[in-house]
């Protein structure tokens, strides 16, 4: 396409977008770094500037660190950070372990059944995720269908407490994001080549041996794509703990929320922002490196 | 090739996973009781969770107002997702690359919280800077929208491009074609698919968002999931179900009718394609 490359309208075409992003993406990421060296202060907007003015002129500059030194005093957000890693952590380990017999099961189907088990695995995605989540608190509850079922069976005599818990959390992002996990697996397992295992079966490989010596190694790139998605965003997840999740033990993504809602310090939330980036930069930057490489591969 | 019982009975576990809280959800729907899980047999099935969110005014002004933001946020953010998904498999290497590339994927990751709070801050910083936009509301709801589900187009359409070589394309400019003339003749067809499907997304993606509009919303502008979110906060209650339940069903509707269309129209095209390589012959 040498024309197209050399062609007047091109820079146009590509400032468009570039400049949307740079103004709705990137900035924003300046601004909230910024405000959260602001002091509090009760006005709209409700933090300091950062730099004084005095007649037209910028005169000093006040850098406020309190904030970041309030998020490390504080046992709260610690806690918080490390109980999102944690659950976040648990979360995508069980999304994988659900997620990689059923991707194989379908990459293994014929084409038929293939594509109408994808539908199935996507078609959820395309309803209401609050609503989805919200399914469950019906079926955890002191008196929801799961108990019910449990007590009519006689298997528990007393109803157990599912809701706000781990449990609860741990279920709820697996239901919501095992798509994200299945996806990329798919993506990978679809791609082998069928004639790999079936040299293995004749060297005399066991299907279990030629699993874990041939199709795992190959799948690690679905694996590591697949663990990303569910695992950057589920660690600010912000709805799943809120409705199912403990009282006692916030997730850093409230923790922001409630900071700026309720307490309205803009400065700390931004702060507690800041750190989930520093948290989830070397994730994000890998997983960019896959889908990178996922979508070029293909050209 | 077969798979193992192991995968396969793993597979029916997980659909059931899957499937069984909408179900039972959508069952309860039609409950008598008050008590949403608790089956009243006696008075059920019954239509009355309908009939009282049918006639539920604030719920829906929120569902018309959500209609209307994410028809917006859609048609937005697939102009623009399409010009970066087309920019990053068709226009080469160019000075920024991997910036624009970063600043696409990221979005799709990025926890809603962050995402939320630093357009919030934007948007108050512009209105100090330059007065606009002017407070809070549909607007900045729908500039949030445009900006995280554009991403999400553009990794359609560039994996949708990654599928094609460009010797179409390099054709046609070879013969003379304007590149505007090939847009619109050769790479606007072959992305049609991928357009409607990035429609489609997007749309979903900013109907079902609580997150990021509960930080750029105004007072006055309360969007669908911003109602449900604060009724279930409070607990279970039984018009939400029926709610979930119609949801569901334009949903599968929808897919159903999509994937119809989109068999019927790869079916042309191969047909096309085929009499075109016919007449060559």
């Amino acid at each position: 396409m040498q024309a197209l490359r050399k062609h007047a309208g091109r820079p146009i075409v590509i400032a468009v977008p570039y400049l949307w992003l740079v103004v709705l993406f990137l900035v924003p990421f300046v601004i909230v770094f910024k405000i959260s060296f602001s002091e509090t202060r009760l006005a709209m907007p409700p933090y300091a500037p950062l730099i004084e003015w005095r007649d037209g002129v910028p005169a000093a500059v006040k850098l406020y660190f309190a904030n970041y030194r309030f998020l490390f005093t504080d046992r709260l957000y610690i806690s918080a950070y490390l109980y999102s890693l944690k659950v976040a952590a648990v979360s995508t380990l069980w999304c994988l372990v659900i997620g990689y017999p059923m991707t194989y099961a379908i990459a293994r189907s014929t084409i038929v059944w293939r594509n109408l088990l994808l539908m199935l695995i996507v078609l959820p995605f395309w309803t209401s995720f609050l609503l989805r989540v919200y399914a469950w608190i019906g079926l955890l509850k002191n008196n929801g269908v799961i108990n019910n079922v449990l007590l009519a069976l006689g298997v528990i005599h007393e109803p157990l407490t599912l809701m706000q818990t781990d449990f609860a959390v741990y279920v709820g992002i697996v239901y919501s994001y095992l798509p994200f996990m299945i996806l990329p697996l798919y993506a990978n397992l679809e791609k082998h080549d069928p004639t790999l295992l079936e040299a293995a079966a004749d060297l005399g490989a066991r299907p279990w041996r030629a699993f874990v010596r041939v199709t795992l190694p190959l799948s690690i790139p679905g694996i590591v794509a697949g663990s990303l998605l569910v695992f950057i965003p589920a660690v600010g997840e912000y709805v799943i703990p809120s409705l199912l999740g403990r009282t006692d033990q916030l997730m850093i993504g409230r923790v922001l929320s409630d900071e700026f809602f309720a307490n309205r310090d803009w400065p700390v939330a931004s702060a507690v922002a800041i750190l989930m980036l520093i948290l989830l930069v070397v994730p994000i930057m890998l997983f960019q490196r896959v889908q990178r490489r996922e979508l070029e591969a293909r050209v | 090739m077969k798979s193992g019982y192991f995968s396969r009975t793993g597979l029916v576990i997980g659909l059931a996973f899957l499937y069984v809280p909408i179900l039972s959800m959508m069952i309860f729907s039609f409950n008598n009781s008050r008590l949403v899980t608790v089956w009243d047999a006696a008075h059920s099935p019954t239509f009355k969770w309908y009939v009282s969110l049918l006639s539920n005014g604030p719920i829906l002004r929120a569902a018309w107002l959500s209609i209307r933001v994410a028809a917006a946020a859609a048609t937005g953010a697939v102009v623009l997702g399409t010009i970066v998904g087309i920019v990053l498999a068709r226009f080469g290497p160019f000075r920024g690359r991997t910036l624009l590339s970063a600043m696409t994927t990221a979005p799709l990751v990025m926890p809603e919280v962050i995402t939320g709070l630093s357009l919030l801050l934007l948007f108050v910083t512009l209105e100090q800077l330059i007065g606009w936009p002017r407070g809070r509301g549909v607007l900045t709801i729908i500039l949030a929208h445009i900006t995280f589900t554009m991403s999400y187009v553009a990794v359609v359409i560039q994996s949708r491009l990654a599928g094609f070589d460009e010797s179409l394309e390099e054709a046609a400019m070879d013969l003379g074609a304007r590149p505007v003339t090939v847009f619109s003749r050769i790479t606007l067809p072959l992305i049609i698919p991928a357009i409607a499907s990035g429609w489609l997304l997007a749309f979903t993606l900013s109907w079902d968002d609580v997150v990021v509009s509960q930080f750029v919303a105004g007072p006055a502008s309360t969007t669908l999931p911003m109602v449900i979110f604060s009724k279930v906060r409070l607990g279970v209650s039984p018009d939400v179900n029926a709610l979930a339940t119609l949801m569901v069903l334009i949903v599968a509707l929808g897919i159903l009718i999509s994937s119809v269309w989109m068999r019927a129209v790869t079916k042309r095209r191969e047909r096309e394609s085929q009499l075109a390589i016919a007449a060559n012959q």
